[in-house]
């Protein structure tokens, strides 16, 4: 694999990653449980959008074929989006959306911190703002888990579904392929296998303060990164991407 | 005499609203950082990555620009150094104060979220305060109430 292509690549991953979850988390504006939650949800999508905006760019300059953040993001079909499984799974209820957060904030803030120091000044650059909001991100989910976890029975027992569901996503996030080893060769990308102990660790933390256990191990589904994604992700891009399809380069 | 073009640019810059918050201008916030006086361009630098205020910002800069006779200075943004609440201006927190948004600690509370004192209430000073939800209406300000007055308030989410 030639390192240019490894590296529009790992832009990509980056800013599907952020985009999709974004999308995701913008369809709770104005259904979620309280106005203070609903603020919240819609304050982490647009961080995350903003964080898709600039690494989609910086993807879309790499390639040089003039496709720009908005192209990526909206004429590119679902065999080409490079997030992880984790980030495209359904909102489900509020307990379901909040342990795909925490999990995936978890592990994005450690991400952000090693990436600051990448090689790419751009990857670099965005990861030093992002890596600000993500902490935010992470701390709210979090904090939500140990509510929903240790309150009512009910609480309880939908955290737990929620974790149960997310958690065989959970390996994709720590798994290297050729793209990231060669990345991560380069000092652009990071050993995402690194990251692990100390994800665990937090992850742990947070079950422990909501008396809750670790979801039991099962074997981790894999795919997002080469384009294999889950029923969701089609639907979810049919609904974002409608407007771009069906009267393309409309502008405000 | 002619007089400098950072000078001219900071002067009509230090009148243009941030949208969101337009009791500051972009100079007190920090947004612009210099002038590049062989381009020539003006640098600024979003606050927040997914700040919907950003695009705005950048045309209203423009407007002022081109009114006030400098339509020739062109815009470049940057991201590096991030901003930081640390970019904004003492003026700038004593003007957000006066507004009601209480203004983000300098250099402190960063890097661990959980270690944040406690906000100063912008309406009767007390520290007597609690923080309502750590989002709030726009992505660089946390919800927060005063325990002392009652009122509720917004606070400058340290940055």
């Amino acid at each position: 694999m030639s390192g240019d292509r490894a590296r529009i690549d790992y832009a990509l991953r980056l800013g599907d990653d952020a985009l999709v979850l974004g999308q995701r988390l913008g369809e709770w504006c104005g259904h979620a449980p309280m106005l203070e939650v609903d603020l919240g949800l819609a304050n982490i999508a647009l961080d995350l959008i903003g964080q898709a905006q600039h690494f989609l760019a910086h993807a879309g300059a790499l390639e040089g074929h003039g496709r720009d953040a908005d192209k990526l993001a909206f004429r590119r079909d679902v065999l080409d989006f490079k997030n992880c499984l984790l980030v495209e799974q359904p909102n489900g209820d509020f307990a379901q959306t909040i342990a795909r957060q925490a999990l995936f904030s978890t592990w994005h803030e450690l991400m952000l911190q090693r990436l600051q120091g990448s090689s790419d000044t751009a990857i670099a650059a965005v990861a030093q703002k992002a890596v600000k909001e993500v902490a935010y991100h992470a701390s709210f989910a979090r904090e939500w888990v140990v509510r929903l976890g240790d309150g009512t029975a009910e609480s309880r027992q939908r955290m737990v579904d929620g974790l149960d569901w997310m958690w065989r996503f959970v390996d994709e996030l720590f798994a290297m392929d050729l793209v990231d080893q060669a990345m991560a060769e380069a000092g652009v990308g990071v050993d995402k296998s690194t990251l692990r102990p100390e994800w665990d660790h937090l992850i742990d933390a947070m079950l422990a303060e909501a008396t809750l256990e670790r979801p039991a191990p099962r074997r981790g589904v894999m795919g997002g990164r080469e384009g294999r994604h889950s029923e969701h992700l089609g639907h979810m891009l049919s609904e974002m991407q409608f407007l771009q399809r069906a009267y393309p380069d409309a502008v405000w | 005499m002619t007089i400098p073009l950072r000078q001219q640019v900071f002067e009509v810059l230090k009148d243009v609203p941030d949208p969101e918050i337009p009791a500051v201008s972009v100079v007190d916030l920090g947004i612009v950082r210099g002038v590049d006086e062989q381009a020539p361009a003006v640098r600024i630098t979003p606050t927040y990555t997914g700040c919907p205020a950003t695009l705005a910002i950048e045309a209203a800069i423009r407007v002022a620009l081109d009114q006030a006779g400098l339509q020739g200075v062109g815009i470049e943004t940057e991201l590096t150094p991030p901003w930081t609440t640390d970019w904004i201006s003492d003026e700038g927190r004593e003007k957000l104060r006066a507004y009601g948004i209480a203004p983000p600690p300098k250099g402190e509370g960063r890097g661990s979220l959980k270690a944040e004192a406690a906000a100063e209430c912008p309406r009767c000073g007390s520290t007597n305060t609690e923080e309502l939800s750590r989002f709030g209406s726009t992505p660089c300000k946390a919800l927060w109430r005063c325990k002392s007055c009652a009122e509720p308030f917004d606070r400058f989410k340290c940055h």
